[in-house]
């Protein structure tokens, strides 16, 4: 396990580090940051004088060396536009992200596989076409088009929740119905199929010809058996969310890492990028590995 | 007369496809009493098995529909009860073991709790259940008990396998047991154990057996009585002696007359150069020797059999032969080159010259293409045999030569019945005018009537067209119909190698002895015999 573990996170790491290169340098073709840091009506001397002090004078090699060797002391650099350390104001937007992802994916997979699994019981029933019909829309809706939607009927007309920002528990509820329904959409689609697979298997059978009871049939003999997919799409699905949910953050001015990976590109806060890129890399490592250990969990011939 | 433990009445049930209503099983009748065994002997789509998953109301409604008929137990008929009183009776009452034991267990639980469940579903508190659960392993003679109940169905072999199978549906001590097919994925020594311990089982708990095979050993060996079924009808009905001696119905003589391992061996053939001498090939998978020196000669026109159980070798040394797989040493003299150190352009030279038949002619064959296609694909990789102007009339040559219709090129594999597609599989091969056909298990999926024909087939261009087989089977009465040689094989060993006369008449090797000894006959007068020999031994040592 550990020499598994070792092995994933040396190709994660190669991975990263071609990412930070391909990063920093595309980054920096993008224009000058004083550009549009300064008031348009800078002097140049003000202007010559912001690129000293940020090292934005320096060839871009020799850039790309002192980035490299700060890092190595675990120093992301200071974001420009905050003046504070880059790794700081990142975490304090992946913090938001990383519990609007964790929320919605505990809704998520918890609703998905008991819808999933009742469709695929009596699949070609009623229940069954409602719930293909309902998660095919759900899967299919554009986000963006739903969030707005969502705050001009549940936000502007009725006024029962908040049009954007955080503060209560009332800001979140928005968010994540938005990000609940594509992956809620998905999700149900492949516990259908996977429970219909499994509860036709001749595991099932026997458990019918031991007597054992329609539910137990359902969520403890086919379930576990039609999780294995389904998992790997629930790992897809939260690698989108803990990427930041750009669009709906953005909608929402939900402070997540998204939102500030597209506001840190826009004003040229090349730290804040690559230490967002870092971050979020890392919290997606660290998901696949739990995705890898669920699945030897449940499935003992991938133990050894 | 004594009321029946299980009585069938008029059981008809029918399917209902996309292709339209198929009736599966039509006015079928017949009863099991206690501590009685019954055989269902019939072919694939005999209805069989239908009938007797009705029994346990496992038959899936929709698409499945019970049109007539009546299931007495215990005098209630069953299809009058609630889905939840036929539970009562599933596992406790009427159990049930399936051919494949490691499909039919579920492997992301213990096997310890999934017998165990076979005993909490009906009430049993959990740690009752589990002391009960390791008493039963013990009983069917799984090795190291307790252990055992910790571990997952893919850590056991396949006899053990359906040893627990048969553990779990003992566990609430059932009046009745239904097995279906339950040898039939098994190696004979492993069937031969297995199909003693439920005769002792039966013995111990007085239950009624109702065993559903299309092996006629299999009848000979442990029902009683035997009710022999064919598209779906019951067509004879009897004690099991009877029917074989002096069967009555056309059908059941057809399937007696078709057993394999009654007619006359092959004499042996002159001897001649060999096409093909392979010496000493030795395969490795880790630490594992697959195949530990491995040594023969085949000559044109020549069969020879590869038989032995399971984890023998006998598959691995059909992939090296074919270079699917390397070997880690020997040669093998292909007229006189070393096919192992053979380059890629020699290897596709070779291609021509070697030919496979698989065993699953419904995996091996591509679904999306027709016939004609599968058969004049091997033109299109070896363009200088045929000009592409001929391909139809040969494919229609190659068809007829396999018994087909050369109308037939147009359809799909689907379409198509297992032997049938197996003789497709055969003209495929045939294609390119091989002189060797390596076929591995390529009548064992097969109908017994369907296999002797596919047999014959086979012989027939051996006959005449002088074309070497390497047959790889571990079914021995076929062997000894079809082969010249037999090579057994015991762990990537050869145990014993001779002509089939002397190793079906004088074995010499206690291997060889034991598994010929494990072998069902399809007589019942035979396997009796056999059964009291084995039973002596048992005594004796």
């Amino acid at each position: 396990m550990t020499s598994f573990i070792q092995k994933r996170a040396l190709t994660s790491l190669i991975s990263l580090v071609g990412l930070v290169v391909l990063v920093f340098f595309l980054s920096r073709l993008t224009g000058d940051p004083a550009a549009l840091f300064l008031p348009i009506d800078a002097t140049d001397a003000m202007r010559e004088q912001f690129r000293e002090i940020h090292g934005l004078n320096d060839p871009l090699l020799v850039q790309f060396w002192h980035y490299i060797v700060d890092l190595a002391h675990l120093n992301f650099g200071e974001s420009i536009r905050k003046a504070r350390p880059a790794i700081d104001v990142v975490l304090e937007g992946f913090l938001w992200t990383f519990q609007l992802a964790v929320i919605t994916m505990v809704l998520v997979t918890g609703a998905a596989v008991v819808v999933g699994s009742l469709a695929a019981f009596k699949a070609g029933g009623f229940f069954d076409r409602f719930a293909s019909f309902v998660s095919l829309i759900g899967a299919s809706a554009p986000d963006f088009w739903i969030a707005i939607v969502g705050i001009v009927v549940f936000a502007v007309s009725l006024g029962w929740v908040p049009t954007s920002g955080t503060g209560t528990p009332l800001h979140w509820i928005l968010p994540i119905a938005v990000l609940f329904i594509r992956p809620f959409g998905l999700i149900v689609q492949v516990v259908r199929g996977s429970m219909i697979t499994a509860l036709s298997s001749a595991y099932v059978k026997t458990a019918r010809a031991k007597g054992v009871r329609t539910r137990p049939i359902i969520f403890v003999h086919a379930l576990r058996n039609a999780l294995l997919p389904v998992i790997t799409v629930i790992g897809d699905q939260a690698a989108a969310l803990l990427n930041g949910a750009v669009v709906v953050e953005t909608i929402f001015g939900f402070p997540g890492v998204g939102k500030l990976m597209i506001d840190s590109i826009l004003q040229r806060d090349f730290n804040v990028v690559l230490a967002a890129i870092m971050v979020t890399a890392l919290a997606i490592f660290i998901m696949n590995l739990l995705i890898d250990l669920a699945y030897s969990l449940l499935d003992p011939r991938i133990r050894n | 007369m004594a009321e029946h433990l299980l009585e069938v009445k008029n059981l008809s049930v029918e399917f209902h496809t996309a292709a339209g209503t198929v009736q599966a099983v039509k006015d079928v009748s017949f009863h099991l009493g206690r501590g009685e065994t019954l055989a269902i002997l019939g072919e694939s789509g005999s209805g069989k098995s239908v009938s007797s998953s009705a029994i346990l109301d496992l038959i899936d409604m929709p698409p499945g529909r019970i049109t007539s008929g009546q299931i007495l137990f215990d005098g209630k008929d069953l299809l009058t009860l609630s889905a939840a009183e036929r539970r009562e009776i599933n596992g406790r009452r009427i159990a049930m073991i399936f051919q494949d034991p490691l499909s039919h267990l579920n492997p992301v639980y213990t096997v310890g709790w999934q017998i165990a469940e076979a005993m909490t579903t009906h009430g049993l508190p959990r740690a009752e259940a589990e002391a009960a659960a390791l008493k039963l392993v013990a009983r069917v003679g799984i090795p190291n008990p307790e252990a055992s109940l910790g571990k997952y169905p893919h850590e056991f072999s396949g006899g053990q396998r359906q040893r627990l199978m048969i553990a779990m549906a003992l566990a609430m001590k059932p009046d009745v047991l239904i097995a279906d097919e339950p040898t039939t994925a098994l190696d004979v020594t492993v069937q031969a154990e297995v199909l003693s311990l439920l005769a002792e089982l039966q013995q111990e708990t007085g239950m009624g057996v109702l065993i559903i095979t299309h092996d006629l050993g299999v009848v000979a060996e442990i029902a009683e009585r035997v009710v022999v079924m064919n598209a779906g009808e019951v067509v004879e009905t009897g004690l099991t002696r009877d029917v074989y001696k002096s069967p009555k119905h056309p059908y059941t003589r057809k399937l007696i007359g078709a057993a394999p391992g009654k007619g006359a061996m092959h004499a042996p053939l002159p001897k001649a150069e060999p096409v093909l001498s392979v010496r000493n090939v030795v395969k490795n998978y880790g630490p594992f020797r697959a195949l530990d020196g491995v040594s023969f000669d085949l000559m044109a026109g020549e069969t020879m059999a590869i038989v032995g159980e399971s984890g023998s070798g006998k598959s691995t040394l059909a992939t090296i032969l074919l270079r699917l797989n390397e070997p880690d040493a020997g040669e093998a003299l292909w007229k006189g080159r070393d096919l192992f150190q053979m380059s890629p352009a020699e290897l596709y030279k070779l291609r021509r010259d070697l030919q496979m038949v698989f065993q699953d002619p419904t995996q091996s064959l591509n679904p999306r293409m027709s016939v004609y296609e599968l058969i004049s694909e091997a033109w299109v990789i070896h363009p200088d045999i045929l000009p592409k102007a001929k391909w139809r009339a040969r494919v229609a040559e190659l068809l007829v030569q396999v018994g087909l219709k050369p109308e037939f090129a147009s359809r799909y594999p689907h379409q198509f019945s297992g032997g049938q597609r197996q003789r497709i599989a055969i003209a495929r091969a045939l294609a390119l005018e091989p002189k060797l056909i390596i076929c591995d298990e390529a009548v064992s999926a097969l109908d017994v009537s369907v296999q002797a024909q596919v047999i014959d087939l086979l012989d027939g261009l051996r006959r005449e067209m002088g074309i070497a087989f390497i047959f790889i089977a571990h079914d021995l009465p076929v062997v000894r119909d079809f082969a010249d040689h037999v090579m057994v094989m015991q762990k990537g060993r050869v145990v014993e190698m001779g002509t089939v006369r002397e190793i079906f008449d004088h074995p010499q090797m206690p291997y060889t002895q034991a598994l010929l000894a494990a072998g069902l006959d399809p007589d019942p007068d035979v396997q009796a015999a056999r059964r009291a020999e084995r039973l002596a031994l048992a005594k004796a040592s």
